[in-house]
């Protein structure tokens, strides 16, 4: 059966990685090319690079650190930020990305995701969805990097996004970003249940028992986290982390996930070859 | 046969084709990118990558000139071949994706994954994670766990007509065709340069896969 995927998201701007709280006081966490390489090294179930001023700066993102690091990872990495057209996809694709999101262009020219679906497939068009709980409690798109309200409504934008071909949405909690006290399963819920494509929730988790309840009472067919696996402890240090097989089994069936170490390759002279980071 | 064989990832349009070719090297084997007739001609193993769409993959195979060398190399000389997601698709003879003819060198279709009104949690494409249940022995899972994961991202999937070419199926809602071998002939529904270390042991498989020769087939 497919599995849950539990990818870490990163957050690049001109000088590095950063993390935020609601999108707001960013962080300096370090080189994504290191941060990369620990991720590919816990044998991740994919990674997700988003390059977060590249809209407010007018340019797409930075090819260069993207290729990089699809140099030494072999699994799916999604890239975003700052994507207005298919040529720009283009450059992406052979830069090693697997899949490209699109955030605010999808909201200013909902066009291009026909386009790129035609293009490269739904399965390799992600649209991005940052929302803020309104003060009516309903919910609001945003975009620009979670600073233009749209007023769009987050199910409303999902459903025409799928209408257009998109292959999965990732849903961002402008609310819990970055404050590691669990998604905000309500939105979660609403829009995954609207959908009959795949949804990545993001936006909160701060524990195994977050990523397990974004599925179960969220819905979510994939799970993204950014500060659980970028900061440890109260002061929140900067450590690029990742749970192992035990701490995900507390919370997720053995059938729910791919473990991540415990398929030691038998290599062809017989030796069995054990993941180094078991 | 002494020496790395060159494997040639046929270039049919747009996707991520460096990851094929890096996977393939990290599997020890020796791998260029082309869409010339010569250097298809030249090549040891073929690799047919997953590109966006079945419709756009044969479109640009028939306007490379490539279908009669690759008909050549494939059906005459027996050389190895391997198609990945969009690519093992086209190894059928139609599509539902387009409504488009494949390449026909295994007897099936490629149709749409149907999702399943009593779980929701079947959605398509079927992207992520999941696993083999191995109907029949092949040379490219040699030595990988019988409960490997490997990384799917798809809305299509084949529908063979011929039981016998069945390696493995995938459950997803229902079974469907996920790995494919007839003779020379591979194809994987599952992208094997993002499967991790899994993934890079098929293509290990691949690389060093020898048709056996009739002796050895008695």
């Amino acid at each position: 059966m497919l599995k849950i995927r539990i990818m870490p998201v990163l957050l690049l701007n001109e000088w590095g990685l950063e993390k935020s709280i609601q999108f707001q006081d960013p962080v300096y966490i370090g080189s994504p090319i290191n941060a990369a390489r620990v991720y590919n090294g816990r044998n991740v179930d994919g990674l997700i690079l988003l390059d977060i001023v590249a809209t407010n700066h007018g340019r797409p993102p930075l090819v260069e650190v993207i290729s990089q690091i699809t140099e030494e990872a072999f699994m799916p990495v999604t890239v975003g930020g700052g994507v207005r057209d298919v040529a720009t996809m283009h450059q992406l694709l052979a830069a090693g990305a697997d899949r490209i999101v699109v955030n605010t262009s999808s909201v200013e020219n909902p066009e291009l995701i026909s386009q790129a679906a035609d293009c490269f497939g739904s399965q390799c068009v992600v649209v991005s969805i940052d929302a803020k709980r309104e003060a009516d409690g309903g919910y609001q798109v945003y975009t620009h990097g979670g600073t233009r309200a749209t007023g769009l409504d987050p199910v409303d934008h999902a459903l025409r996004m799928q209408k257009m071909g998109c292959g999965e949405i990732l849903l961002t909690s402008m609310d819990r970003d970055g404050t590691m006290q669990g998604y905000d399963l309500n939105l979660t819920c609403r829009v995954s249940d609207a959908l009959d494509i795949p949804l990545i929730a993001c936006g909160g988790a701060g524990c195994v028992e977050h990523l397990a309840e974004a599925v179960r009472v969220g819905h979510a067919s994939a799970v993204a986290a950014g500060a659980f696996f970028q900061f440890f402890g109260p002061r929140r240090t900067v450590l690029i982390t990742y749970p192992d097989d035990e701490e995900f089994l507390q919370v997720f069936e053995p059938d729910q996930i791919r473990l991540k170490t415990d398929n030691p390759m038998v290599l062809p002279d017989g030796a069995v070859h054990q993941d180094p980071c078991a | 046969m002494d020496g790395p064989a060159m494997i040639v990832v046929v270039d049919c349009g747009t996707g991520n084709l460096q990851s094929v070719v890096r996977g393939l090297e990290k599997a020890d084997g020796t791998a260029t990118v082309s869409s010339s007739v010569d250097v298809v001609a030249d090549a040891e193993r073929l690799v047919l990558p997953g590109v966006g769409s079945f419709g756009h993959g044969m479109a640009n195979l028939e306007r490379s000139g490539l279908l009669p060398v690759l008909s050549q190399k494939v059906l005459e000389d027996k050389t190895p071949l391997l198609g990945i997601c969009a690519g093992h698709q086209m190894l059928t003879s139609y599509s539902e994706e387009g409504d488009v003819h494949g390449l026909g060198w295994i007897d099936g279709t490629t149709t749409r994954l149907k999702s399943d009104p009593h779980d929701r949690s079947i959605r398509i494409p079927h992207m992520g994670w999941n696993q083999l249940h191995a109907v029949a022995d092949c040379p490219l899972f040699r030595g990988i766990s019988r409960d490997a994961c490997f990384y799917f991202a798809h809305s299509y999937s084949v529908e063979c007509h011929n039981d016998a070419y069945v390696v493995a199926t995938t459950e997803y809602g229902r079974p469907f065709v996920s790995v494919v071998q007839d003779q020379n002939i591979f194809g994987v529904q599952f992208h094997p340069e993002k499967s991790h270390e899994n993934g890079i042991a098929v293509l290990r498989n691949f690389v060093s896969y020898r048709q056996p020769s009739a002796d050895q087939r008695q």
